[in-house]
């Protein structure tokens, strides 16, 4: 089927070793303008917001952290079911370029919250429903890195990580759901939720640059560590010489 | 000889795992003592005042059954694996995620029912009144239910990895944090004589993705590990 050929064409690794290649600048250069633009209309042109002050802006750091940490998770685990069911090493490349994106994003979602916490809340910890569900995930990943860190055979350590990133795929929504029951302390969404976003265009427009600035430095980084993930699996094939 | 049904097969890794569980039956009695001693260690560790002990019973309950639920995960595939007798179950030609049903639920009934039964006891050293210890039991029965299935398939996991035990618990909790969530709930509600039928229905449902999706997901991690 020629529809299909740019999928087959993307199991070979020297043929996503070049793609990775181009979009590798193709993500930065945007990146780092939307990131550089984004970061200065939050932290500098914004208006300070009438009840938090100028504290809000941490919010340019953690949302797109928390934004980034699931659509990692979940490009991860589609990734792994990609290469579970079509045995394609280079989606299991994929997921495993993608688990440390993923769980560093975590990790400043965590931090950036705590920070947040410590001035409107009055503590660096609070246990409410997204801060804890972000937790979890960051454990998630954790155990998803401990797994394929365990096993000497690298086939295996793809495939047995593969089902518990799927395994973990179907747990999120349910952990996440789980969490909200079990607390709502949380303010509410300000970006997405019925009626529009609450927030004026002066701190909307450079939030949402930094969703995307974020975006595409995921995009750039796992391009980066996907091309490194390949050359490790394919050190001895003689298409690198033809690529150097 | 023709070919076994399937339900015959599933049975039959059902009694075998039984009668196997009884044979070694110290080893099943190692997490319920446990899960009494976690009882009796946490009003040590904080105070015998009745009103602190009855706000956490609860959470020490659940996490208390949760451990020691994981105690017995270790071992499930080992000796199986040891022996030979999970190629042979790849062999049968049977779906080999039935048969693997068949030995988690037969783990369930010897690891998660003796934990079920002990409750009560645990419950009565922090506190939890007499009224709310059937709801507690039955969201207990569910909850070790998806223990059980669920830390099956991270025990197979980890088998693959031929690995310690700790991998096995960072695997695993997690994904537990649901079961401990409204378990744990229920429990609460049942204790505060108000209506636990949303949590405990929860749990239900919890238990009943866990039924269809984790003897799947052990099958998989099983074959892995056997390659």
């Amino acid at each position: 089927m020629a529809t299909w050929v740019w999928f087959h064409k993307l199991a070979s690794p020297p043929h996503i070793y070049r793609i990775a290649g181009r979009l590798t600048l193709l993500f930065t250069v945007p990146g780092v303008l939307a990131l550089i633009v984004g970061l200065y209309g939050g932290l500098v042109t914004a208006p300070a917001d009438y009840q938090q002050g100028d504290s809000f802006r941490i919010i340019y750091v953690h949302a797109p952290a928390a934004w980034l940490s699931l659509l990692c998770y979940t490009a991860m685990a589609i990734a792994a079911a990609v290469g579970l069911v079509w045995r394609m090493k280079v989606a299991h490349a994929f997921a495993a370029a993608t688990a440390p994106i993923g769980a560093s994003f975590a990790l400043v979602c965590l931090v950036s919250g705590s920070l947040w916490g410590r001035p409107m809340w009055g503590t660096w910890w609070v246990w409410d429903a997204r801060l804890t569900s972000q937790l979890v995930l960051f454990f998630l990943y954790l155990g998803y890195m401990a797994l394929r860190h365990s096993f000497d055979d690298l086939s295996r350590a793809d495939r047995a990580s593969g089902v518990l990133a799927v395994i973990g795929l179907v747990n999120v929504p349910i952990i996440h759901y789980s969490v909200y029951w079990w607390s709502t302390l949380h303010q509410g969404s300000t970006v997405l939720r019925a009626g529009g976003p609450s927030m004026p265009p002066s701190m909307l427009v450079p939030l949402l640059l930094c969703f995307f600035a974020y975006t595409c430095c995921y995009g750039a980084l796992v391009c980066v560590r996907l091309r490194a993930e390949v050359l490790n699996r394919e050190r001895s094939p003689n298409w690198l010489s033809l690529n150097a | 000889m023709p070919p076994a049904r399937t339900s015959e097969a599933v049975w039959l890794v059902y009694a075998r795992e039984l009668r196997l569980a009884w044979r070694r039956w110290g080893q099943l009695v190692q997490p319920v003592v446990f899960f009494v001693i976690i009882g009796a260690v946490f009003p040590l560790a904080l105070a015998p005042e009745p009103l602190l002990l009855q706000t956490l019973a609860p959470g020490v309950v659940w996490v208390g059954a949760l451990l020691s639920s994981l105690l017995g995960l270790e071992s499930l595939f080992k000796t199986d694996r040891e022996d030979g007798t999970l190629e042979q179950l790849l062999l049968t030609g049977q779906p080999l995620s039935l048969l693997l049903l068949g030995k988690l639920l037969a783990h369930w009934c010897v690891s998660g029912w003796p934990l079920v039964i002990a409750s009560p006891l645990v419950g009565a050293m922090l506190g939890v009144p007499a009224h709310a210890q059937a709801t507690s039991m039955l969201a207990l029965w569910l909850g070790t239910g998806v223990m059980s299935l669920l830390g099956g398939a991270g025990a197979a996991l980890t088998l693959a990895a031929q690995k310690g035990s700790v991998l096995l618990s960072v695997l695993v909790l997690p994904l537990m944090i649901p079961v401990i969530i409204f378990g744990a709930r229920a429990t609460d509600l049942a204790m505060h004589a108000e209506d636990a039928a949303n949590a405990v229905w929860l749990l239900a449902s919890l238990m009943v993705l866990a039924l269809t999706l984790a003897p799947v997901a052990t099958a998989a991690a099983v074959r892995i590990s056997l390659e």
